[in-house]
C-alpha cells in the first residue's frame, strides 16, 4: 500500500480500455499512485476484441502487451477488475470513492492451468465473441487476458457441477462462496474512461441486423477475422459457413443520421477500409463494395485510403443504402441503394454485408456518479472551471485509438494537476 | 560477489507430469553448482514463495532461478530483492510438448528441452550482475523547455507549470500567440458544436503571464541544444544576446504553416486577384468585411475550393485534416456578415469528423451549396468576377459557377519541421561531408536515422543530426497507433500541428499529453530509469572504451541518437537518452557494450549451455532468438492454446532483434546447432518494432553474415529471419516446421562434434 502522502495524491481511473490504461500508466510513470477500476474480468476494453488496427494492420495485442509490461514494471498501479464505481464524494484534490467488486469466484492463487474448465460441464455464451460460440462456465476470458486468471460464471454456482470444478483445482483458487464486496478509497482526482458501445444496428429500419443472418456489424466482423475468434479467423457466411464471394460495407449505419446518431463516428470509414483488407487477404477475388457518403480519411490516413483504392475489385459507391433484403432460401442479400454518381437505383447482391455502425459513448446510459455535464448524445463535457473529474477518450468524442491515447494522456496531465493543487 | 544461486523448480500446472523434475535437479547440480536446488508443487502459492524468501533472508542465496511459468505471469509473486531469472518450462515446455516418456527418459525430447532450459537459465543467472541505476555527477534539471509560443506551446507551458514544473517558453515572434493571432474565430469547444468563438489567445497569454514559474523569451530562437534529458544545455538567442538554460525535457510546438498558395497557380492564385486563401479570409473577417481585393467591393457570392494543395500528388499527398472544417467555419462567418450572400464549397469529401458533422449540417441548412467535383478551369469573367468550370460528380453534369466575387482556397498545412533552412552551420557541415571519403566497411548507412531536415528549430548537438527525424512528409510524428508520443529523441516531444495535421482543440489536448510525457521523462531520468517502452528499467549499457575501434556503428545505428562522438570518434553515451533496447550492443563488432543483466557473453553462454546431441542421434537443434515484446509472447500463446511446438527448438528472448550480435549466430553454428531462427517484428514502412529500427537492422546485418557463412562453406539457409506478430500463435508451429524441413534437407550441421 502507498504511503500517506502518495495515497493523497492518488488518481482513480475508471475503465481499462486504451484510454483508461493509457491515463493510468502515464500517470503512474510520472510517479503517482493509480487505481484502475475495470468492470470486465480483464483489461484492454474494446480494442482487445479487435483483430487489427488501421492503417498499419497490426494487432492491438502488441500495444496492449507493452502496456501490460509497463504495469508489471510499476508497483504504483493497483488493479481492480470486475469492479464498478458506485459513489464519488468530495472535491477536486480530495475524493472518497466507493467501489463495488463483483465476485470472480477465483482468487489470486489461480495459475491459469485450466483444470477447472476441464471439469466444467456447464456452458455459457462466449461474451468475448459476442455470443457467437459457447464456452465452459469456468473459463479464461481469452487467451491473451490480463490478468491471466480464470473466472467462474455465476450460472455455475449452485449447480452440482460447481463442487467438481472446485475440487479440480489443486491450488485452492476457487471460492464458490465469494461475495460481492464494497471498498472505498481516497484519491485526488478521477479519470473516467468507460469507452463506447456500437450503435444498436437493429434500430436501423430495413437493414436486417439481427434478423438477416449474413448481416453483421463491423464489431462482430472483427471476431470473424481474428484467429482467436469462433471461426479461428476464417471469414465465412454466418448462415452456412460457406465462402464469401462478395461483401458489401454500409457506411454511416446509424451515424450522420438525425434519426439515429447526428454526429460522425470518425472511425468507421477507416475501419471499413481495414476490413476490406481482411477480406482481400483471404479472398483474392472477392468483390467488395463500399457504400459511403464521404470517405473521411484524415491526415496521413489518406495514404491508406489511396492504397485500398488501388484494388480494382474494391468499388466505392457514393450512396446511402436504403434497404437490405434477404433471400429466405439462399440467404443471399440484396442492397437497394441510389448510386449518386449515376443517380440510378441499383440492387447490389452480396454474400455478406458489414454495417459500419457508429460509436455511442457509454456515458449515454451509465452516467458518472457526480455533477458532470453531458451533451445531448451523452458525451461528457469537460468543464475547464470544474476540475477534479476528467472524462477521457470516446466518452468525450468519437475517436480512434491514437486520438484516444492523446486525450487520455492529456487527462492524466490534468489529474496530476489536481493532485498537485492539494 | 560469489554466486550463491538458488534454483526452484515448480511441478505444478502439469510441469511435474510432463517432465521428471528430479532429473532437472541432477542436471543443475552436475553442470552448475547452485547453492540450493529444490522442487515445489506450486511455487507461486504463498507457501512456495515463502520458501524462496526464507532462503534469501537466511543469506543462503543471492540469485534466484525460478523454473516455472513464463515471466509474463506471476511477475508480482516472484518479485524478490535479488536478481531473479525466470526459466519458462510451463508455456514453452509442459504446455507445448508431449509429456516425457518416463521409460526412456534419457532420450526423451521434452525432458531434454527442459534440461536445456535449466542449463541456459543457470548460465544466465551466473552472468547477471546486480543493477544500480545510472546517476550522473552533473546537475539534474526539472525545467521544461517549450519551443513555440502558439496555442499549443502556451497550453503545454501552462500544463507543465500547473503540475509544478518550471517552464522556459521560447517564441520566435515578438509576441505570443502564433498562428492563432491571425484567426478571427475558431470552432467552439463542446457542446457548442455549431458555434464559433474567439480563438482564445488572450486568455492563454494571460495565464502564461500569471504563472510564476514560466519564463518567456519572445523574439528568440534556439541556437543550440546539447546534452540529454535532465541535462540539456540550451542556448537561446534573443537579438544579439544569448541566454543559457539548463533543461529537463522539451516540448516542440512550432506548428505548421499554410501550404504556399503561390504554387497553386492552376487554381488562379497569383493570377486572379480575387482568389485568396484561408489566411487572407481570416484577415478580412477580422476587419469586419469580406471584400474583393480587386476593388474592395463587398463580396456577395463566394466559393471555397477544398484540398487546395492537399490530397494531391503534385503538392501534399496527405489530407490536412482541418481545411474542411475551416471552410465550414468561414462559410458561417461569411453568412453572419452577409446573410444574403451565396456560398459554394467545391470538395472531394467533406471531412467534418465527429461533432463537426453538426456544423456541416447547419451550413447545408443555411443554404451553402456543396459540389463534389474537380476544378476544370478557373478564370476571370471580365467584370471582376470569377468563373469556375467543374464537373459535378453527383449529377455527372458540367457546372459553371459564374459571377463569383471571391474564391477561397482551403490550403493545407505544412509542418515547420519540413522546411529546410540554410544556416551558416549546416552549410558548413554540408561542405565538409562532401569532402569525406566514404569509410571502408561503413556502418549501415543512415538506416537508423529517419531523414533529418535541417529546419533550424532545435539545433540539437546530436551525432545524427540537428532536428527530430521525420516520419513522413516532414512530420516528426510517432508511427505507433498505441503510443502517439513515442519519439526518436528521448525527452523531446512534438505536439500540435507540427506533429500531425490537427485542429486547435485537438492541439490543446496534444499539448497536455506532450507536457505530461516531458515531466514523466524528467521524473524517470532523475531516478536513473528508462522511459517508454522499457519504462522503469534500471539497467543501462556500459562501454568498455579501451577496446573501442571508433567504427561508429553504435553512434550511427542507435534509433534514438543516444550516442554522440568526441573529436577522435569515440562514442559518448548519454544514458538518459538511452532506451535500453541494446541495438548498440548488437551493432558493436568488438562487443564492448554490455548491460549488467544483458550482454553478448551472457547470451553467448546461454546458447553454449545447450546440449547438442551427436549427429547420429538425429536430434537437431534450432536456436530461436525471439523479440521479447511480440515473438516471445506469441510462443507463450502457443502453449496457452495447447498447440504443439517443435521439440528441437531452444528459445532465448532478446530485448529487440536489433540487439542480436552476429557472434551469437557464429557461436551457435560452431557449437553444432543446426539452425538459428530469428523472430522479430515487422519492418519496412509499417514497422512494428518498438525500437523503430531494430528488426530492420537485424535484417540488414543478417544479409551481411549470409555472405560470410557461404564463404565458410556453411549454408546461409541455416539462419532465417521471420516477421512474427504477437497473434501469430497459430502460424508459429508451421513456420518453425518449415524451417525444420529446410534444415533436414541440408542435413546435420557439419560443425557438430568439432
Amino acid at each position: 500500500m502507498p504511503n500517506q502522502k502518495a495515497a493523497q495524491e492518488a488518481i482513480l481511473v475508471v475503465g481499462a480500455g486504451m484510454s483508461g490504461l493509457t491515463a493510468a500508466i502515464e500517470a503512474a510513470e510520472v510517479g503517482k499512485e493509480v487505481y484502475i477500476v475495470e468492470k470486465e474480468p480483464f483489461l484492454g476494453g474494446r480494442v482487445a476484441q479487435m483483430n487489427q488496427y488501421f492503417p498499419k494492420l497490426c494487432s492491438p495485442d502488441c500495444g496492449l502487451e507493452i502496456n501490460y509490461r509497463r504495469i508489471k514494471a510499476n508497483p504504483r498501479i493497483h488493479i481492480l477488475t470486475m469492479a464498478q464505481v458506485s459513489k464519488i464524494d468530495g472535491k477536486d484534490g480530495d475524493y472518497n470513492v466507493s467501489i463495488k467488486v463483483m465476485p470472480r469466484y477465483v482468487n489470486e492463487r489461480c495459475t491459469a492451468c485450466g483444470e477447472c474448465a476441464n471439469a466444467c460441464t456447464v456452458e455459457i455464451d462466449n461474451k468475448f465473441n459476442f455470443g457467437l460460440n459457447k464456452i465452459k462456465a469456468a473459463y479464461l476470458p481469452h487467451a491473451f487476458a490480463f490478468p491471466l486468471r480464470y473466472i467462474i460464471d455465476p450460472l455455475l454456482i449452485n449447480t452440482e457441477n460447481a463442487k467438481e470444478v472446485e475440487k479440480a483445482c489443486k491450488y485452492k483458487a476457487i471460492e464458490l462462496d465469494m461475495k460481492e464486496k464494497e471498498i472505498s478509497i481516497n484519491v485526488g482526482a478521477v479519470i473516467w474512461a468507460t469507452g463506447w458501445s456500437p450503435y444498436d444496428a437493429s434500430k436501423i429500419m430495413f437493414y436486417g441486423a439481427g434478423s438477416h443472418e449474413n448481416v453483421l456489424t463491423n464489431i462482430q466482423f472483427e471476431r470473424f477475422a481474428s484467429n482467436s475468434g469462433h471461426t479461428r479467423g476464417k471469414i465465412i457466411k454466418p448462415s452456412d459457413g460457406g465462402v464469401v464471394n462478395s461483401v458489401a460495407f454500409v457506411q454511416c449505419a446509424g451515424s450522420r443520421d438525425e434519426n439515429h446518431l447526428p454526429y460522425c463516428s470518425r472511425v468507421c470509414c477507416l475501419a471499413t477500409l481495414k476490413q476490406a483488407m481482411y477480406v482481400r487477404e483471404q479472398y483474392p477475388n472477392a468483390e467488395i463494395s463500399i457504400f459511403y457518403i464521404d470517405i473521411r480519411a484524415l491526415g496521413r490516413f489518406e495514404d491508406f485510403y489511396n492504397k485500398v483504392k488501388q484494388d480494382d475489385k474494391i468499388r466505392f459507391i457514393k450512396g446511402k443504402v436504403a434497404k437490405i433484403e434477404e433471400d429466405k432460401a439462399t440467404k443471399e442479400l440484396t442492397l437497394r441503394v441510389e448510386d449518386q454518381e449515376t443517380q440510378r437505383i441499383i440492387n447490389k447482391k452480396a454474400d455478406l454485408v458489414v454495417l459500419a455502425t457508429g460509436m455511442v459513448p457509454n456515458t449515454a446510459t451509465d452516467k458518472i456518479p457526480a455533477d458532470i455535464q453531458y451533451d445531448e448524445n451523452g458525451f461528457v463535457i469537460n468543464d475547464p472551471l470544474k476540475t477534479g473529474i476528467y472524462g477521457a477518450g470516446c466518452i468525450k468524442k468519437p475517436a480512434d485509438v491514437a486520438v484516444s491515447v492523446q486525450d487520455a494522456t492529456n487527462a492524466a496531465m490534468k489529474a496530476i494537476q489536481s493532485t498537485a493543487r492539494r | 560477489m560469489d554466486n550463491k544461486t538458488g534454483l526452484y523448480i515448480c511441478t505444478g500446472c502439469g510441469i511435474g507430469e510432463a517432465i521428471d523434475a528430479d532429473r532437472l535437479i541432477d542436471i543443475a547440480n552436475e553442470d552448475f553448482s547452485p547453492s540450493i536446488c529444490k522442487t515445489h508443487s506450486c511455487l507461486c502459492s504463498p507457501e512456495g514463495v515463502e520458501s524462496v524468501k526464507a532462503d534469501i533472508d537466511a543469506g543462503s542465496v543471492n540469485k534466484v532461478g525460478i523454473a516455472a511459468c513464463s515471466s509474463r505471469v506471476m511477475y508480482d509473486v516472484f518479485d524478490f530483492t535479488i536478481p531473479t531469472e525466470r526459466i519458462n518450462i510451463r508455456e514453452q515446455v509442459a504446455w507445448s510438448q508431449p509429456p516425457a516418456d518416463r521409460e526412456n527418459i534419457e532420450d526423451d525430447d521434452t525432458q531434454m528441452m527442459a534440461e536445456d532450459y535449466i542449463r541456459m537459465g543457470l548460465a544466465k543467472t551466473d552472468n547477471v550482475l546486480p543493477l544500480e541505476p545510472f546517476k550522473s555527477e552533473a546537475e539534474y534539471a526539472e525545467a521544461i523547455l517549450v519551443v513555440g509560443g502558439g496555442i499549443t506551446g502556451m497550453s503545454a507551458a501552462i500544463d507543465a507549470s500547473r503540475a509544478g514544473y518550471p517552464v522556459v517558453l521560447v517564441e520566435k515572434a515578438d509576441e505570443l500567440g502564433g498562428w492563432a493571432l491571425k484567426l478571427y474565430k475558431k470552432p467552439s469547444p463542446p457542446p457548442h458544436y455549431t458555434k464559433i468563438s474567439d480563438p482564445g489567445v488572450k486568455e492563454l497569454v494571460e495565464d502564461v503571464a500569471k504563472a510564476s514559474n514560466i519564463k518567456v523569451y519572445t523574439g528568440a530562437v534556439i541556437k543550440e541544444i546539447s546534452g540529454a534529458p535532465c541535462m540539456f544545455d540550451v542556448t537561446i538567442q534573443k537579438g544579439t544576446e544569448t541566454h543559457d538554460e539548463r533543461i529537463g525535457a522539451i516540448v516542440l510546438a512550432t506548428g505548421a504553416v499554410p501550404y504556399d498558395a503561390s504554387k497553386l497557380g492552376h487554381l488562379g492564385y497569383g493570377n486572379i486577384p480575387n482568389v485568396i486563401d484561408h489566411e487572407q479570409f481570416e484577415a478580412m473577417a477580422k476587419k469586419g468585411a469580406i471584400n474583393r481585393p480587386s476593388d474592395n467591393k463587398r463580396a456577395g457570392c463566394i466559393a471555397f475550393i477544398q484540398c487546395a494543395g492537399s490530397r494531391d500528388e503534385d503538392h501534399l499527398n496527405y489530407c490536412s485534416a482541418t481545411c474542411c472544417v475551416e471552410s465550414l467555419k468561414q462559410a458561417k462567418i461569411f453568412k453572419e456578415l452577409n446573410p444574403d450572400g451565396q456560398v459554394y464549397v467545391l470538395y472531394k469529401d467533406i471531412r467534418a469528423h465527429g461533432h463537426y458533422e453538426l456544423l456541416y449540417k447547419e451550413m447545408q441548412n443555411k443554404g451553402v451549396i456543396f459540389i463534389k467535383g474537380d476544378i476544370d478551369s478557373i478564370s476571370e469573367n471580365g467584370s471582376g468576377g470569377i468563373k469556375i468550370d467543374t464537373k459535378d460528380f453527383l449529377s455527372q453534369t458540367d457546372i459553371t459557377l459564374d459571377m463569383l466575387d471571391l474564391v477561397v482556397l482551403a490550403t493545407g498545412m505544412v509542418p515547420t519541421t519540413s522546411i529546410e533552412i540554410e544556416t551558416e552551420k549546416n552549410q558548413e557541415e554540408d561542405n565538409s561531408e562532401k569532402t569525406d571519403a566514404p569509410a571502408k566497411d561503413a556502418p549501415l548507412e543512415n538506416m537508423a536515422t529517419g531523414k533529418i531536415i535541417a529546419s533550424n528549430i532545435l539545433n540539437l548537438n546530436y551525432r545524427q543530426g540537428p532536428e527530430l527525424p521525420e516520419l513522413k512528409y516532414g512530420f516528426p510524428d510517432s508511427h505507433f497507433i498505441c503510443f502517439p508520443y513515442e519519439t526518436r529523441r528521448t525527452g523531446i516531444y512534438a505536439a500540435g500541428s507540427v506533429r500531425a495535421p490537427m485542429d486547435i482543440s485537438q492541439a490543446i489536448d496534444d499539448a497536455g499529453g506532450a507536457a505530461l510525457k516531458a515531466i514523466q521523462c524528467v521524473e524517470l531520468s532523475k531516478k536513473g530509469l528508462a522511459v517508454h517502452p522499457r519504462a522503469n528499467d534500471i539497467s543501462y549499457p556500459d562501454f568498455d572504451m579501451s577496446r573501442c575501434t571508433q567504427c561508429k556503428r553504435c553512434t550511427e545505428e542507435c534509433p534514438f541518437g543516444a550516442i554522440n562522438e568526441d573529436e577522435k570518434l569515440n562514442p559518448l553515451p548519454n544514458p538518459t537518452r538511452c532506451r535500453r533496447c541494446g541495438i548498440c550492443m548488437g551493432a558493436c563488432p568488438e562487443r564492448i557494450i554490455s548491460f549488467k543483466n544483458y550482454s553478448v557473453p551472457l547470451v553467448g553462454n546461454m546458447l553454449k549451455a545447450i546440449n547438442v546431441p551427436e549427429e547420429f542421434d538425429e536430434k537437431p537443434r534450432i536456436l530461436i532468438l525471439a523479440c521479447e515484446n511480440d515473438a516471445y509472447p506469441a510462443l507463450d500463446m502457443v502453449g496457452i492454446n495447447r498447440l504443439q511446438l517443435s521439440p528441437w527448438i531452444r528459445v532465448i528472448s532478446v530485448r529487440c532483434l536489433g540487439s542480436m550480435n552476429l557472434i551469437w549466430i557464429a557461436d551457435s553454428l560452431s557449437a553444432g546447432i543446426d539452425g538459428v531462427l530469428l523472430l522479430g517484428c515487422k519492418h519496412g514502412d509499417d514497422y512494428q518494432c518498438h525500437f523503430i529500427q531494430g528488426s530492420t537492422l537485424a535484417d540488414i546485418r543478417l544479409s551481411k553474415i549470409s555472405e560470410t557463412l557461404d564463404r565458410l562453406a556453411l549454408e546461409s539457409e541455416r539462419v532465417r529471419m521471420l516477421e512474427v506478430s504477437i497473434t501469430d500463435f497459430d502460424k508459429l508451429p508451421g513456420m518453425i516446421k518449415d524451417f525444420e524441413d529446410t534444415l533436414e534437407e541440408l542435413g546435420p550441421n557439419p560443425m557438430k562434434g568439432f
